[in-house]
């Protein structure tokens, strides 16, 4: 078992007292991926960021239990999380434009990730990075590690975290909306590579997304989370036989291209949801 | 885009020297009786006039005060009896190493400062360096100057009183480049060195603490945004060292902007020189400026105003030249 | 329903009017502002500070300008809460009635900057080309010159005194101001609904004034409260140098000057004052600092 969560809770301090976040949610994975879906503000990056303790610092962590691999990753110091973090576990944010640092170089972002590690010489790092920067099929790698962020499409940026993220050989990946901000046509490379690496690797995955369908077709399981909790969770086949209302509410929303339909359905939330 | 920042500076300084000398022909004291006296028969009047040019119309006057200019003739100062100039020259390289040495020092304590407050921010120590400069920016210079000779010099005994340097040694020290610490080093005479660094502390340190106030604010301000970019979370999740992160990926992000704030605050200290040089007698262009001022000295007054307009302009073209040149985003 | 201006009415979150709106905006801001300890010492000391000015007459009960040559440079005691300066006049007094002058210049200033630099930053922003590129090489003519070496210029010129020390620093204090309001006037002349305001035939007098400049007060007013602490040290600095109010007027800078000499053995005549000095412009400083985190917390 890669990461075990039962009973996590996220909290936050406002100006009327303690907010829920994230509520109850109770997960476990091994070398498998998982996908979460949820609307926004359903508490899907906080639960995954939770893993590796990378929270706002204002943000109340609790749980029964939260471990990376038997490690208790909330009781855990700062080196031990150091330790995790980009070692073992790594995390590819949403929009490359803000979650790549503007003023370095791609290639030095990921020859830092490199050296941090693995060790070794500034020289075999910016090689590494070249090389990795091929494996996540950039074409021109030499000359994409010598860009800065801003000079590289959206595409070629996630590629630069991916390649970011892996440098070190990690066990799990998490991709927190990976694909929201690029175009639709670079969405569907970039999940296959991501997926292609992970089976490669060996490695565990959580992929968070607000897509259903594309979650549902590169996971082996799937949670639906709602208001802070998991509302379902089943086999990313079993999907179309969902039985929460939400879930159903969820996929009854999608427009297909064969079903003509005279206008959108909206979903009619039911207040019970929010209550378990 | 550099081109029309280049493009501005002759009409400002064009808009520069209109102004100071329109502020020279408003002045109530009138220049003739200042020169010749109260009681002048009115023919010397007439010719006094005549010699500085007054009874021309303003427009020739202006032109006539743009060829000097341009010939580098700030007129004649009517205390020192030199050219203004060379009034300017003598004084300016005090001013200088003052300002510079308030600059250093800021920096060194004021950019760590605002970073680790920002580290830390909402806990004691960062309410501590907020109030410590806050208050550094809501002293009176002077006042300041005043405490530290009154604590440091007369009760205390530790520090030199005011000036450049001890009347013993002075004279001491061929003069090169005006600043004594350079040209005591250079003369490789230690005595003078040693008193001319004691008494540079004071007024340095004062004007220091002044800088290094908005130094450390804008730091910590720019810190805090920089420590709230997604990019942050991605170097917390490479596994790197709080310190690498803090330095090599949040100060590293504002270090261009952090630059052309230093050069902005290296010209703020043109402002604050001016009253610390009053206060310890430092004799310098801020001094110059208002013992002119207290004599009515009209052309020393213009010339020196004129020369800080054009530092000052310099300084906040060099901040901008700076920007644009070390960011990777601006191409 | 609960009444107007209740707690419940200024914290609802479904406001029902407009006005309901602004004032839940106002008290929400309020609410934030007093959660900020510092900026409430500021404020409180500034308050303290502006009404000690005001009713300085009835709490000063020497006159400021009585001479004792006998008692001159005495030590704070009973009857002198502050002790006498070098011409035996009560500090106490002086400070209160300087606090008028420092005060009043202060406003002075505030009350012609502020408008210049909003009108002329809305006017350059909105209408643009010349009149914008115009109005900022004025701007930039006067922003070229650091504040108190221009102030002293002016001075200089002018006779010195208090109205010429207020016309001085209101000359190079205005840049900012319009710097200010122009930068938010472009961002907002673009917007969807200053178009249409200029759909329904508005002119551009009336956009400027009734639309645009309302949303720059907010920068504005952030600006002039944390210059408010710069405003005082200039005129203070002015009188410190001589070219401000003259003696024997009690204004703080000016005593201060005054009272050098006597630094040595009467160090309370000139620090006296110049704590007060530093009072104020803290009170200034921590109150702007608060309400910049209210109303615009991206200027941080």
């Amino acid at each position: 078992m890669l990461v075990e969560i039962r009973n996590l809770r996220v909290q936050f301090p406002t100006a009327t007292g303690l907010s829920d976040a994230v509520r109850n949610v109770s997960l476990t994975l091994g070398q498998e991926k998982l996908g979460i879906v949820g609307e926004s503000g359903s508490g899907k990056s906080l639960t995954a960021r939770s893993i590796l303790r990378l929270l706002p610092s204002n943000a109340i962590l609790s749980a029964d239990k939260l471990t990376f691999d038997t490690i208790d990753v909330l009781r855990a110091d700062e080196n031990a999380l150091r330790r995790i973090r980009g070692a073992r576990a790594g995390l590819i944010l949403q929009d490359p434009k803000y979650s790549l640092n503007p003023v370095m170089t791609a290639g030095a972002q990921i020859a830092e990730a490199w050296r941090a590690h693995r060790g070794g010489g500034r020289k075999l790092a910016e090689q590494a990075a070249i090389d990795l920067l091929a494996q996540v099929q950039i074409r021109d790698p030499k000359h994409v590690a010598g860009s800065y962020p801003h000079e590289l499409s959206g595409g070629m940026g996630q590629r630069v975290m991916i390649a970011m993220m892996l440098a070190p050989d990690p066990e799990l990946l998490i991709a927190d909306e990976p694909t929201s901000a690029l175009d639709a046509t670079v969405q569907a490379e970039i999940l296959r590579l991501i997926e292609d690496l992970v089976s490669r690797r060996g490695m565990g995955l959580i992929l968070i997304s607000h897509d259903l369908p594309l979650v549902s077709h590169f996971c082996d399981r799937v949670a639906v989370m709602y208001a802070g909790r998991i509302v379902e969770e089943l086999a990313a086949g079993d999907l179309l036989r969902a039985r929460h209302p939400y879930t159903r509410g969820l996929l009854g929303c999608l427009p297909t291209l064969g079903h003509r339909q005279a206008r959108l359905t909206v979903m009619q939330r039911d207040p019970s949801w929010l209550e378990t | 885009m550099l081109a029309s920042g280049f493009a501005s500076i002759p009409l400002t300084l064009f808009g520069l020297v209109l102004v100071t000398f329109l502020i020279g022909r408003v002045m109530p004291i009138d220049p003739v009786i200042a020169i010749a006296g109260d009681h002048a028969p009115p023919d010397v009047i007439a010719a006094v006039r005549e010699q500085l040019g007054l009874d021309k119309p303003l427009m020739v006057q202006f032109w006539i005060y743009l060829v000097n200019l341009a010939h580098g003739d700030l007129g004649r100062s009517v205390m020192t009896t030199h050219p203004v100039t060379q009034d300017i020259a003598q004084f300016f390289p005090a001013t200088l190493e003052l300002a510079t040495t308030a600059i250093i020092i800021a920096i060194i304590v004021g950019v760590p400062l605002g970073v680790l407050a920002a580290s830390r921010q909402g806990s004691r120590f960062d309410h501590v360096v907020r109030v410590v400069s806050l208050a550094g920016q809501s002293v009176p210079v002077f006042v300041l100057g005043l405490l530290c000779l009154l604590v440091f010099y007369v009760k205390l005994g530790v520090a030199p009183g005011t000036g450049q340097l001890d009347v013993a040694y002075e004279g001491m020290v061929p003069r090169v480049t005006g600043m004594l610490v350079v040209d005591s080093i250079i003369a490789g005479d230690w005595d003078s060195l040693w008193d001319a660094l004691a008494h540079l502390a004071q007024p340095a340190l004062v004007l220091a603490y002044f800088s290094m106030a908005y130094i450390t604010r804008m730091t910590r301000a720019f810190m805090i945004e920089s420590l709230s970019g997604e990019y942050i979370i991605t170097a917390r999740a490479k596994g790197l060292s709080a310190t690498r992160v803090l330095w090599r990926h949040a100060f590293g992000n504002i270090s261009v902007r952090l630059v052309t704030v230093l050069a902005l605050a290296y010209a703020g200290l043109l402002e604050g020189a001016v009253i610390t040089e009053t206060v310890f007698s430092w004799p310098g262009l801020g001094l110059y400026l208002t013992v002119s001022l207290l004599n009515a000295d009209m052309n020393a007054v213009l010339g020196a105003t004129l020369v800080v307009g054009l530092i000052y302009l310099v300084l906040n073209l060099l901040s901008d030249v700076l920007y644009r040149l070390l960011d990777p985003r601006v191409t | 329903m609960s009444g107007v201006l209740s707690r419940e009415w200024l914290l609802s979150e479904t406001p029902a009017s407009r006005r309901q709106a602004a004032w839940v905006r106002r008290y929400r801001g309020w609410l934030q502002l007093r959660a900020n300890r510092l900026a409430m010492v500021g404020l409180v000391t500034a308050l303290v500070m502006i009404i000690a000015s005001l009713a300085a007459p009835l709490l000063a009960w020497q006159d400021p300008s009585a001479q004792n040559l006998a008692g001159r440079l005495a030590p704070p005691s009973f009857a002198h809460w502050f002790g006498t300066d070098e011409l035996g006049r009560d500090i106490y007094a002086r400070i209160l009635y300087g606090g008028r002058v420092t005060l009043g210049m202060v406003v002075a200033v505030v009350l012609l900057v502020a408008p210049i630099g909003l009108v002329v930053g809305s006017v350059a922003g909105y209408l643009g080309g010349i009149v914008d590129r115009v109005l900022m090489r004025v701007t930039d003519v006067f922003l070229a010159f650091p504040r108190l070496v221009l102030a002293l210029a002016f001075v200089a010129a002018l006779k010195p005194g208090i109205s010429s020390a207020v016309i001085a620093i209101a000359l190079t204090a205005w840049p900012p101001y319009a710097r200010l309001a122009r930068a938010d006037t472009l961002t907002v002349r673009s917007s969807d609904f200053i178009a249409a305001v200029r759909l329904t035939g508005a002119g551009s007098a009336r956009i400027i004034l009734r639309h645009i400049m309302p949303l720059c007060l907010s920068s504005v007013i952030v600006r002039v409260t944390l210059d408010m602490s710069g405003i005082i040290l200039t005129a203070a600095a002015l009188g410190f140098l001589g070219m401000g109010a003259q003696p024997p007027m009690p204004e703080w800078g000016t005593m201060i000057a005054s009272s050098r000499a006597f630094i040595l053995d009467q160090w309370w005549v000139p620090t006296i004052p110049g704590v007060a000095i530093f009072v104020a412009s803290l009170a200034f400083n921590l109150l702007g600092d608060g309400m910049r985190d209210v109303l615009d917390p991206r200027q941080r």
